[in-house]
């Protein structure tokens, strides 16, 4: 990407005096990485920040050459994936030690997104967040290896070949993981859908 | 209704969500790009406090946030953004060190500075709280005896006053010399509150005493040392020259080191 050779070449030159202009052109994909892995504001403000000062302490010890090799993307995704890994795994082992009974799928449903308190909020804006909102919980429902692959290419639009760099996985692998995810989450709404219909008319 | 996945896609698509504005500060803050800042009571009044994700990087008395964040820009070339108040850890720590505890770790972001200033106020922080040293002590304690001056400015430029406890060193003479948080005044008033007291050091170093020995231990101390203070009244033996107190078979104490001072005095 054009923005991103410029930015690279100019973190190759002088790391504290670009570093700004990276987390400024950045964020917004490695915050909503975070956010549609772990479902949680908070935690993904956390992971995103914690991301990009990994990323700083790394960019700080490597030679310029090694700066201007680097595929921006991909390679903040891994960052952030990993930490969103190491999250989630984190809040499995302290479930599972309070409530022993639970499977572990079964603890990261109940992670919604909260809810802005907007009260002179448009109409049209509410249906809008509502429907993100709705997308964003059945995309929890998916297991993570696919929730993963999907939230990589479709809500932070890698492209295949970058998603297979991020996963460290062959793109036919990374391409089959999409479409599957793609198809629980259809699965899930159409689901949800018959659930809202029984209950309307019931 | 069923959904192609164009429409999956595009419900996707609409989930990338923009950061909270709070983010990218705190990166900056983090990796110490920015710094934030509080206020903070201490015993000479409101202090600000400045830090960042390196540690700790100005304490100042400033009379308006404008006017700290132009002074900190100025000193370190970082913006200095206002925090609503101290980290709770850090507080903590700071309470902590101003109450005497040397052990407790503080974290000092002291980039820009040269070896010689970072070696003065590590010496500094030797100090004991309640005990002062004069300022050719530091400058022998760290192999350079001949800068006394040099050592005087340096301790005039420690960033973060209190912390390194520049407030503990006085002139050779025994008065109580220059303080850059807002003067001498107050350099007087933190030493009163860690337990001296200015006023009879002074008039005891102008009656020219400039050490304090035992006559039971036959130990000479500066005379604000720990070992100098527990000597009784009865046993107090003063002396104007380590020389003196050498010839009266006196040897000095490993806690103070007195001889350190003396090779620049």
């Amino acid at each position: 990407m054009d923005t991103d050779s410029t930015l690279i070449a100019a973190l190759a030159r002088d790391l504290d005096g670009s570093f700004e202009a990276l987390v400024l052109a950045h964020q917004d994909r490695l915050y909503s990485i975070a956010l549609r892995l772990l479902g949680d504001r908070r935690d993904a403000e956390e992971a995103a920040q914690d991301a990009f000062v990994r990323a700083h302490r790394a960019l700080a010890s490597y030679e310029s050459e090694r700066i201007r090799e680097l595929r921006l993307r991909p390679w903040l995704a891994t960052i952030v994936l990993n930490l969103c890994r190491s999250r989630l795994a984190r809040r499995a082992a302290r479930v599972a030690l309070a409530r022993p009974a639970l499977s572990l799928d079964a603890t990261e449903l109940g992670t919604h997104e909260p809810r802005a308190d907007d009260a002179a909020e448009p109409a049209a804006t509410a249906v809008r967040r509502d429907a993100r909102e709705s997308w964003a919980a059945l995309l929890m429902t998916l297991p993570p290896v696919y929730r993963t692959a999907v939230v990589l290419r479709h809500v932070d639009g890698l492209s295949y070949p970058e998603v297979a760099t991020a996963l460290d996985r062959p793109e036919g692998t990374v391409k089959a993981q999409v479409h599957r995810g793609l198809a629980l989450l259809r699965t899930a709404f159409e689901a949800a859908q018959r659930r809202e219909r029984e209950e309307m008319t019931a | 209704m069923t959904l192609s996945d164009k429409d999956l896609e595009t419900a996707m698509a609409d989930l990338l969500t923009a950061a909270p504005p709070t983010l990218a500060e705190g990166v900056l803050v983090e990796v110490g790009m920015i710094d934030r800042y509080a206020r903070f009571e201490a015993p000479i009044g409101p202090l600000v406090v400045a830090w960042n994700g390196l540690g700790v990087s100005a304490v100042e008395s400033a009379p308006d946030d404008a006017t700290f964040e132009a002074q900190h820009l100025a000193r370190t070339g970082r913006r200095a953004v206002r925090a609503g108040e101290l980290p709770e850890d850090l507080g903590r720590a700071i309470a902590r060190r101003l109450g005497g505890d040397r052990q407790v770790r503080i974290d000092l972001d002291l980039r820009g500075h040269t070896d010689f200033e970072r070696d003065v106020w590590q010496k500094a922080l030797e100090i004991p709280r309640g005990e002062v040293r004069p300022y050719g002590w530091i400058a022998a304690e760290i192999g350079r005896p001949k800068a006394v001056r040099a050592v005087g400015t340096a301790l005039g430029h420690n960033p973060v006053p209190l912390i390194v406890p520049c407030h503990r060193v006085v002139r050779t003479d025994g008065s109580i010399g220059q303080y850059s948080l807002g003067g001498p005044a107050n350099k007087r008033t933190i030493l009163a509150a860690e337990g001296l007291d200015p006023d009879a050091m002074e008039s005891a170093a102008r009656s020219g005493m400039r050490y304090l020995g035992s006559d039971t231990t036959h130990i000479v101390c500066l005379p604000t040392c720990r070992h100098a203070r527990r000597i009784t009244a009865p046993h107090r033996v003063p002396f104007r020259s380590l020389e003196a107190a050498a010839g009266a078979g006196y040897r000095p104490c490993r806690a103070c080191r007195p001889a350190s001072g003396a090779i620049a005095a």
